[in-house]
């Protein structure tokens, strides 16, 4: 049994997500970094799944799915900023910046 | 030190590593590699949790179809090439280590075993002794959870619609 391990793993694992969400300018990097926290998440269900039942793998299952339909659609998204804008770098993409 | 723990810790370490340089490198295309790297660690880290399935969907899922679609944009907008460096200057680099950290902390601090009430005997080993790996995960999802299981194909059918229509240039 390696619960609070795995807990610890995907502690530092969606720490570091936050931290690339926070630190990088490239919009598929940032998106890159979303997904890692999502698998951060998936971890942590897992490793409650052993001890507390198989609910957790599902949720898993329902996770991985909506995160391939969000990785879909927000790529067609940069594809389509990136047409108008001709960069994906969050910084120049400021419409609604005051 | 059994070996559970050797394989356990040896693919933590990798997907911290991939993780940590998922974060860091310059172009978007390692950046990508290095993710890939950590998906597939996490893969292995659901063989030792005793979610076998489930690691497979990972590596078939997360490793092969998403990822796949990550590079095919990259390459797409011809961003392979190692431009000016995206990442922020200081203050951005000291917000982001200070804000990791202390959510680290308090992730760290909430997720103690203790926290998650004791934990019992190994409840999934001993379902799939009894269904089988995959129907340990199949036999609820067909049963308990259908109507979420149904709602996915819908939800799935939206963002095939929706990615199309947003990455045409002219309908």
């Amino acid at each position: 049994m390696l619960l609070g391990p795995s807990l610890a793993v995907s502690a530092v694992l969606f720490a570091l997500g936050v931290a690339g969400v926070l630190l990088r300018r490239n919009a598929i990097v940032i998106f890159m970094c979303v997904e890692l926290m999502l698998n951060a998440v998936n971890l942590t269900f897992v490793a409650l799944a052993q001890s507390l039942g198989v609910a957790g793998q599902i949720f898993v299952f329902f996770v991985m799915a909506v995160a391939a339909a969000e990785a879909a659609v927000g790529l067609a998204i940069i594809l389509a900023i990136y047409r108008h804008k001709q960069t994906v770098d969050l910084q120049n993409i400021n419409l609604l910046k005051g | 030190m059994s070996l559970t723990h050797i394989v356990f810790w040896t693919f933590s370490a990798l997907a911290v590593v991939g993780a940590a340089m998922c974060i860091t490198r310059r172009s978007p295309v390692a950046s990508a590699l290095w993710l890939v790297q950590t998906l597939f660690s996490l893969a292995a880290l659901f063989v030792v949790l005793d979610a076998q399935f489930i690691a497979v969907l990972q590596v078939l899922v997360y490793a092969g179809a998403i990822m796949v679609l990550f590079l095919f944009v990259i390459m797409l907008l011809n961003l392979g090439r190692a431009g000016p460096s995206d990442l922020k200057g200081p203050a951005g680099l000291a917000v982001a280590t200070l804000l990791g950290g202390l959510l680290f902390f308090q992730l760290l601090r909430g997720a103690t075993p203790s926290a998650a009430g004791a934990p019992a005997a190994n409840v999934m080993a001993q379902l799939q002794q009894e269904q089988g790996i995959v129907g340990a995960v199949a036999r609820p999802l067909f049963s308990q959870y259908l109507i979420p299981f149904e709602i996915t194909s819908v939800l799935l059918l939206a963002a095939i619609v929706g990615a199309v229509v947003l990455a045409k240039r002219k309908l």
